[in-house]
């Protein structure tokens, strides 16, 4: 079972709101002691989000967890939107897939940087992505 | 109310400047007395004078244009020269006071009066917030310009050596950020006649596909200009999450340090470091 131990929540509208959030994601991953490859590919996989938030939804609301397993501690990020969604999820997952002329692996790339990925969409209504990094993988 | 306290010009400056001379926060080390008068004397004449039974009730009628512009000045001013938003803002609050003060002293209904202090209270209350944002958007300003100053001082192109030229990046590498980095250094390609630049990111906090994308473009634009671009710097977690995202940089020469770079442009250019003769002799006094 998963628990969470503390809860912040960050608006991310502008460009300029980038910097900040991913300085408490990191705030965050130190707190828990997260080895330096952990912080990392978690401050880069966040940033990966954030930025598609902006750039296809126009920001949304960000959630940064620090959430319990067990023995071991991770940190979960939430982005949630409410831009218009992605019809095709298994299409956009793919490497290469942009519909912003762009290396199209943000997605897929987020996937293979931490412990859990999860990504749940609407079309019309919004995207939520959810990932964990814990400690100890 | 208005007639009122156009007669009493003189009395509410006296007063105003009492109260603000008064006040523990004065910052006479910022702005001196004499100024401080100066600007209280404009601003009292400016609002007196306009002021009417009718405007009262509309802070934003063309009448204070004058108090407007001297407020939004004198804000602006204010915090480009360090005050404190509490200090800005008692400038102001102090004013409402005295004026209220010279209505008191007005022989007058007690309901009259209370009308009266609220329009009056209203009409400054408008005034403090637009002090306020006036104020805050000098702030803002200073911080534009610091971001500006940061962008460009924290961009040097360094001549190496003859056909070597190094760029360290220092912070996030977003899009603003990149096209001031790719025009100085293509800049400094030409002026220079330099055939190798070195891109040094060990300073960059996270290379996402974005960054990573910047790069691979600054890359390409340095080879259009004929030159070669080294990065270097990739520090080992960075490395790793460049790997995982899938990011492809097969296809440009990288190095672990500005050292392995530079040693890299040594070899390309055919230039050769050694230890002198001398000491390979084992000679190593050379007094
Ligand atoms: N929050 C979102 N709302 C709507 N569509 C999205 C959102 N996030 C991603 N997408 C869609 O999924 C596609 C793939 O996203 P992904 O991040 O993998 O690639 P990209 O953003 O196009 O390129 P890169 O991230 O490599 O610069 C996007 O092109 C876009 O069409
Ligand atoms: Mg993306």
């Amino acid at each position: 079972m998963i628990l969470p131990l503390t809860k912040d929540t960050i608006q991310v509208y502008r460009e300029q709101d980038v910097v900040p959030f991913r300085g408490r994601v990191k705030e965050y991953a130190v707190k828990i002691k997260m080895g330096l490859v952990g912080q990392t590919k978690l401050i880069t996989a966040a940033s990966e989000i954030v930025r598609n938030m902006l750039k296809y939804a126009n920001g949304g609301e960000t959630t940064i967890e620090i959430v319990s397993r067990g023995r071991d501690n991770g940190i979960r990020l939430t982005f949630d939107d409410k831009g218009p969604g992605i019809a095709d999820i298994p299409l956009a997952m793919k490497d290469g897939f942009s519909t912003g002329r762009s290396l199209g692996l943000g997605l897929p790339g987020t996937k293979r940087l931490v412990s859990e990925f999860d990504i749940k969409s609407e079309p019309g209504s919004g995207t939520t992505v959810t990932i964990i990094m814990w400690i100890n993988g | 109310m208005a007639h009122t306290l156009n007669n009493k010009k003189s009395e509410i400056l006296e007063l105003w400047m009492k109260n603000q001379l008064a006040d523990s926060g004065l910052r006479d080390d910022l702005i001196s007395n004499k100024d401080l008068r100066v600007q209280s004397e404009e601003l009292v004449n400016a609002l007196i004078t306009n002021l009417n039974d009718n405007n009262i009730n509309n802070s934003e009628s063309p009448d204070f244009d004058k108090v407007t512009e001297l407020l939004g000045g004198i804000s602006i001013s204010r915090a480009r020269q360090g005050f404190s938003p509490r200090e800005t803002g008692n400038f102001i609050l102090t004013l409402k006071e005295a004026l209220l003060e010279i209505l008191r002293q007005e022989p007058s209904d007690v309901n009259v009066l209370f009308e009266e202090s609220l329009k009056l209270s209203r009409l400054l209350d408008n005034f403090t917030i637009l002090t306020f944002e006036t104020f805050i958007k000098g702030r803002e300003e200073v911080i534009l310009r610091q971001t500006d100053e940061i962008t460009d001082i924290s961009t040097p192109v360094i001549k190496v050596w003859d056909g070597i030229l190094a760029m360290p990046i220092i912070g996030t590498l977003d899009s603003a950020r990149t096209q001031v980095v790719m025009e100085n250094l293509l800049q400094k390609i030409v002026e220079t006649g330099s055939s190798i630049a070195i891109l040094d990111i060990s300073g960059v906090p996270a290379v996402d596909s974005l960054v990573a994308q910047h790069l691979l473009k600054a890359v390409s634009a340095t080879r259009l200009m004929g030159a070669d671009c080294i990065i270097s710097g990739i520090r080992p977690e960075i490395a790793q999450t460049i790997v995982h995202l899938g990011i492809d940089l097969s296809q440009i020469i990288t190095k672990a340090s500005l050292a392995g770079a530079l040693q890299y442009a040594f070899k390309s250019l055919r230039l050769e470091v050694k230890r002198s003769a001398l000491e390979v002799k084992g000679i190593t006094n050379l007094q």
